[in-house]
């Protein structure tokens, strides 16, 4: 029986996605997950390994990263100073050779979920450097001239940012979901998962603040999940009451500890200006 | 082979799709990854076949078309529609009630052809009420109303979560895009403009130099390290921002987010229309922040390369003559300016978002072409290619 991923007690997941999870899971391919940041991209990865309870291997990735090293690295460097000194273990190279996540992987002794975080950071050919790892789940290591290869095939999670930056070739081998912005139902839901005693009143004008916050044209990060998140948690913390939130009417006014919603000075700035426009417009 | 079909109905919407990914499905299938529900074919198949949520709303029509046996709507019967009399402006909120009195039309042919026929007898923007098309009412053909079966047309997200297939409902219209352009292309064309150098911290191990400098120190480990191998041209880039180049700004943010991850060496400024005595650095504070051009010849190097991005379009004092800037009294003539900049700075390129067949009705385009010694191309793939290579040369 091939295992099912059908959402966590902490995660709520959309039936597409959990569709394109379970075909990730079924054929063994990678998946892709796309979508604005802040929707629970990476936490998917980590729900996913809880929920098969199999272990999981992080890789995040940057800017500066090379494909190579999800394999291995080979370390020359304290290999030649310990030559010097004579320790040794400089006889076996295997002891200067240190492995990555993907070789971690490929080796558990039960099928395991590895997170390859935020692909779209490395350079531009990263992605064509792991094709055929990702494709046969093995590798060669030329200083040992062994050949690495799955003993079980793990679950790969790729999540990206960005927009069409990947090659064709390594997209045609994963599956692709995008998390599309929850909607206001599926909002609840989520706040529920990680807030169940939170009144609801409360929650339902600070989720119209937030829709409606979310709506102001041309802002240039809307707060997303993790910010609806953070903010709740000030809110309940601050025991700001619900009157305060209704007052608030956005267009008068800014809604208590905003800070959490909108990070991007130019941001706030535009919203302060939208509020002040209102105010003046209002007094006419 | 009823998948065979549904597979080449989806290349034909312009998913690319390839035999691999076809198989892929098959064997999703033969795993019984979805059950028998169409929904779950909905989802396994789009999580196969497409890649780019900007696909989604073309793919979702073409799962519609096939699926349903509709005739799909062809998109300039959309674009047919005025855009203005289509904009959001009311909001309904209905009642339980409402909704439920709210009766649905026939089938979905009933409602194409009602469409089409309301269409027609239709001549200007309409908005509530319950017959005619436009946004906000209870009429079965506009968005943001409530029908349970309604058509939705130039809508931007999804309001009522009702509408009859999940497919139906393209969620993603307002991400569909045939820009040609993507980033990762624009990467691959600025890469031409690559020479490699070793500049800054010195993070590599340097074997050779470790090797000779050991052999000097009689055997005994001397490390030598080298900083990485970067990209080392350095780029100063002129942006044209505003007016008519507001068509263009998406293509130019493309080309400006690839280069400034391509360029660790990367200057930017904007200019409206035509460089005169001073640039700027941020929009908001064009007025009283501006950097005098001069300012700018003597701080970058003549080893600096000039990519200039304007579509030259303007009236053609706005270079020529003295105080023919639309914005300000210049002392001086535009092209007085530029033939300062190209004096200093040998490799320039001139990077013109207009489509190249439009250049000759132009005059400014003529003059700027022949102000920059026809060092002008095309913002597509292969006008960055040839300006990439007119600049490494």
């Amino acid at each position: 029986m091939v295992e099912r991923f059908s959402g966590t007690k902490d995660y709520v997941a959309g039936e597409d996605l959990m569709m394109a999870v379970n075909a990730a899971i079924a054929l063994q391919r990678p998946l892709l997950i796309k979508g604005e940041p802040g929707t629970g991209k990476t936490m998917l990865a980590m729900e996913v390994a809880n929920a098969l309870a199999r272990p999981l291997f992080q890789w995040h990735i940057k800017s500066t990263s090379k494909a190579q090293q999800g394999l291995y690295e080979y370390d020359a460097v304290s290999r030649l100073r310990d030559s010097q000194l004579g320790e040794e273990s400089v006889k076996d190279i295997k002891n200067y050779i240190m492995k990555g996540p993907l070789w971690e992987s490929f080796q558990s002794e039960s099928p395991s979920v590895v997170l390859i975080d935020e692909i779209d950071k490395a350079d531009i050919e990263f992605p064509n450097d792991l094709l055929r790892e990702l494709d046969r789940m093995e590798f060669f290591v030329y200083e040992t001239k062994e050949l690495v290869s799955a003993t079980h095939r793990p679950l790969i999670i790729i999540t990206s940012n960005n927009e069409k930056d990947l090659p064709d070739a390594f997209l045609r081998r994963c599956f692709f979901h995008y998390i599309q912005f929850p909607d206001k139902e599926t909002m609840t839901q989520i706040v529920d998962v990680h807030f169940p005693g939170i009144k609801k009143q409360l929650l339902q004008q600070a989720l119209e603040v937030f829709f409606e916050l979310r709506e102001t044209p041309g802002l240039k990060k809307k707060p997303s999940t993790s910010e609806l998140l953070d903010w709740l948690k000030l809110l309940l913390a601050e025991d700001i009451p619900v009157e305060a939130l209704k007052t608030s009417d956005q267009r008068k006014s800014i809604p208590p500890l905003a800070g959490a919603l909108l990070k991007n000075e130019q941001d706030v700035h535009l919203f302060e200006r939208l509020i002040f426009l209102n105010k003046r417009s209002e007094r006419k | 082979m009823v998948l065979l079909d549904f597979f080449f109905r989806i290349r034909d919407a312009g998913i690319p799709v390839s035999v691999k990914e076809y198989l892929t499905l098959i064997e999703a299938l033969q795993h019984r990854v979805a059950s028998e529900s169409v929904d779950n074919f909905y989802y396994l198949s789009r999580a196969t076949f497409v890649k780019d949520e900007a696909l989604y709303d073309r793919f979702d029509r073409a799962f519609g078309d096939y699926f349903n046996g509709l005739e799909a709507l062809p998109d300039d019967f959309l674009k047919d529609i005025p855009e203005e009399w289509l904009k959001k402006q009311l909001e309904l909120s209905l009642s339980e009630e409402d909704k439920k009195l709210i009766e649905s039309l026939g089938g979905w042919d009933k409602l194409m052809e009602t469409f089409k026929q309301r269409l027609e007898e239709q001549q200007k923007r309409h908005q509530g009420g319950s017959k005619w098309i436009g946004t906000a009412g209870k009429s079965p053909f506009g968005a943001y109303g409530y029908n349970p079966e309604g058509i939705r047309v130039g809508q931007q997200g999804s309001r009522n979560r009702r509408a009859v297939k999940v497919w139906d409902k393209r969620e993603y219209r307002n991400l569909d895009d045939s820009i040609e352009l993507g980033t990762r292309n624009i990467k691959v064309a600025l890469k031409r403009l690559r020479k490699f150098a070793r500049e800054g911290a010195e993070e590599e191990l340097d074997l050779d130099g470790t090797i000779r400098s050991t052999a000097k120190n009689a055997g005994y480990l001397d490390l030598k390290m080298v900083p990485e191998r970067r990209n080392a041209i350095k780029v100063l880039l002129f942006f044209d921002i505003g007016g008519s180049m507001d068509d263009y700004v998406r293509s130019c943010e493309e080309l400006f987010s690839a280069a400034r991850t391509e360029f660790k060496h990367l200057e930017y400024f904007y200019f409206h229309n035509f460089i005169y005595e001073s640039v700027w650095k941020d929009n908001r504070r064009r007025n009283n922040e501006r950097i005098p051009i001069s300012q700018i010849l003597h701080k970058y190097s003549a080893d600096y390369k000039v990519i200039v991005v304007g579509d030259a379009t303007m009236s053609p004092y706005e270079i020529t003559y003295p105080g023919g800037s639309v914005e300000h009294f210049n002392e001086e003539a535009g092209a007085v300016w530029l033939k300062r900049v190209l004096d200093v700075y040998a490799k320039v390129a001139w990077i013109n978002p207009t489509p190249k067949a439009r250049w000759k009705y132009h005059e400014s385009i003529s003059i700027t072409r022949e102000l920059v010694d026809d060092r002008m191309f095309g913002l597509t793939l292969s006008g960055l290619e040839k300006a990439m290579k007119q600049l490494a040369k």
